[in-house]
């Protein structure tokens, strides 16, 4: 390279310079670096006290300095908003597979008058927003008994998982093959035992799809909890914690530390699983 | 035997349909239908009293200070909308097209730039709230570092950028999802078509514009509708980050805010109504719902099938 064209390039500018796949790769780095930066900050400051956070907010921390984490486990009620979101969540999820699988299978593996109008009714409640009927289902768990209840919780996520489950479930079940289900049918198995041994195994794949798509919200959710539960026993994870970064405001070590633990599950599942959590959490837009 | 075989069918579709059916019909359709009821009602609290009619609409819509209150929330949402359209679709548009190259490092760059959609809206606001923070927060002591002290400021505590702090942040949590739904749109472009086009013109800005942007179309009304419907009851966020009253002076309340403090705000202070409440929960629904299918059927008029 000589100077001459050297200069040439550089009068062309940035792009000319690095190539249009310079320019694009420079903008992912920078776009990754802003992603990552927050969350390295909030790891690192967990490690800190509250000085040192103030100091070097960037500074790398002594990692074996756990005094924050031990402070959350002995002096707060953490634990228990992470056994009652992992209730919840789990509660709901077993519904929501079950129930979701029960309908798709039979909108999609049987012809029966109705089933058209039985899909739309599911689909019916996709983009609806139940926030704002939060009023109404505040009543109804009041006249249930259940305000204050970790059912009302898992009753209203499970509702609101089925559309997108059934949705998904069925166009999956309408792609199986029959002849294993004719077969069967042949050699004289009921209904429910071929869809239990035959079907339920081939539908796995879809089941994930589903789960990722509603377990991410559903673990997530801070609004439901809010209007729903008052006992500080019974609050899940994401409402747990503004009780507690309530009650630390100027403990920045804690507080960094307490956001840190609430994310590390969701961020651990999801660098193992990414691949999975991409296409589940982006299937209902992509079809 | 096929009279005995065909009820038996029924009755297992039966026990297989009403159960999920059930929990949609009590806990969605149920609810929605009941907040329209409840708007043309007076409530003292918890206890619906007598039906007004039009009234609790009337009051949201034109009797001061609800009016003000109303078109306040309502302009940050429009705002809100707006911001987002461009910080969080816009960001996400170029960089699905620099991810579609698959240059070095592409399975990483996706890997990070989906990794805050997972997180807890909850975890994002408080994170922010810290790094917004005027003395302590990492923004300003950046801006000092770098030599733009200046710069430095509250954030959230003026009127002037809380909203747009907060907006950020929305952005930085969100700007994964439509990313990776425009780069599912572009993989689906078949090669051929990309080699004519290569064949045609060298020139990038004409392929995005002409070929790409177009055949995307698909991803893009599905992104577009789903920002529309979140930015329109968007409530975490603004209510962690500038508190249930949109402070300061309101400049961080918007509809879903406004909702929630009317129907459930502070008790003991007299502020719960469910009748206002449910009036305005009646008019941001239906404007989210008229306006999400009029463009998204105007959208889909225009998509290019593939």
């Amino acid at each position: 390279m000589s100077t001459a064209s050297q200069s040439y390039y550089d009068r062309k500018g940035l792009l000319a310079t690095l190539g249009r796949d310079g320019l694009l790769q420079i903008i992912l780095i920078a776009n990754t670096i802003i992603m990552l930066a927050p969350i390295v900050i909030m790891v690192f400051s967990a490690f800190k006290t509250t000085p040192q956070i103030f100091q070097s907010p960037f500074g790398l921390p002594d990692f074996t300095q756990i005094g924050n984490f031990i402070k959350i486990w002995s002096e707060t009620n953490f634990l228990r908003y992470l056994v009652n979101s992992f209730v919840v969540t789990g509660a709901s999820m077993v519904l929501i597979l079950t129930l979701g699988t029960m309908a798709a299978y039979a909108i999609g593996r049987y012809a029966f008058t109705g089933a058209n109008f039985i899909l739309m009714f599911f689909l019916a409640g996709l983009t609806l927003p139940l926030k704002l009927a939060i009023i109404p289902l505040f009543m109804l768990m009041r006249d249930l008994s259940i305000l204050n209840n970790q059912l009302s919780l898992i009753f209203v996520y499970t509702a609101m998982g089925l559309p997108t489950t059934v949705f998904i479930m069925t166009g999956f079940i309408r792609t199986l093959p029959s002849e294993l289900e004719d077969a069967a049918r042949m050699d004289g198995a009921s209904e429910a035992r071929i869809m239990w041994s035959i079907m339920l195994p081939l539908v796995r794949p879809a089941m994930v799809i589903a789960g990722i798509q509603n377990v991410v919200p559903i673990w997530n959710d801070f609004f439901f909890p809010l209007v729903f539960i008052q006992n500080d026993d019974l609050k899940t994870l994401p409402q747990g914690l503004t009780t507690f970064m309530g009650e630390y405001t100027t403990d920045w070590g804690v507080l960094f530390s307490g956001l840190t633990l609430s994310a590390a599950p969701i961020i651990i599942i999801y660098i193992v699983l990414s691949k999975q959590f991409i296409a589940g959490m982006t299937s209902g837009a992509v079809k | 035997m096929p009279q005995l075989r065909m009820t038996g069918r029924g009755l297992w579709i039966t026990i297989l349909i009403v159960p999920p059916m059930a929990f949609v019909a009590l806990f969605i359709v149920y609810p929605i239908i009941s907040a329209f009821a409840y708007a043309f009602f007076d409530w003292q609290g918890l206890r619906r009293l007598d039906f007004v009619g039009l009234e609790n609409f009337h009051t949201v819509l034109f009797v001061e200070p609800y009016r003000s209150w109303t078109l306040n929330a309502f302009k940050n949402n429009v705002i809100v909308f707006f911001a987002l359209m461009v910080l969080q679709n816009g960001l996400g548009f170029i960089l699905a097209y620099a991810l579609w190259r698959e240059l070095p490092g592409a399975r990483f760059h996706r890997i990070a730039v989906f990794l805050p959609v997972v997180l807890s809206t909850i975890i994002v606001a408080y994170l922010f709230k810290l790094f917004y923070h005027p003395l302590f927060g990492v923004v300003n002591i950046s801006l000092k570092a770098i030599g733009l002290g200046g710069l430095a400021q509250p954030w959230l505590g003026q009127s002037g950028t809380a909203l747009w702090s907060i907006i950020v942040a929305q952005a930085w949590h969100m700007v994964g999802f439509p990313t990776l739904v425009f780069l599912a749109g572009m993989q689906r472009i078949p090669g051929e078509i990309l080699d004519a086009v290569r064949m045609e013109t060298e020139s990038e800005w004409v392929k995005i514009t002409k070929v790409v942007w177009p055949l995307v179309a698909p991803s893009a009304t599905i992104v577009f509708t789903l920002l529309f419907v979140g930015a329109f009851n968007w409530f975490e966020l603004p209510y962690i980050m500038g508190g249930l009253d949109g402070s300061p002076f309101g400049s961080t309340d918007v509809l879903g805010l406004y909702f929630y403090r009317t129907a459930f705000g502070n008790v003991s202070a007299g502020q719960q109504d469910f009748g206002l409440g449910s009036a305005l929960a009646v008019l941001i629904f239906i404007f989210i719902a008229l306006v999400a299918t009029v463009v998204t059927v105007r959208l889909r008029a225009r998509e290019i099938q593939i």
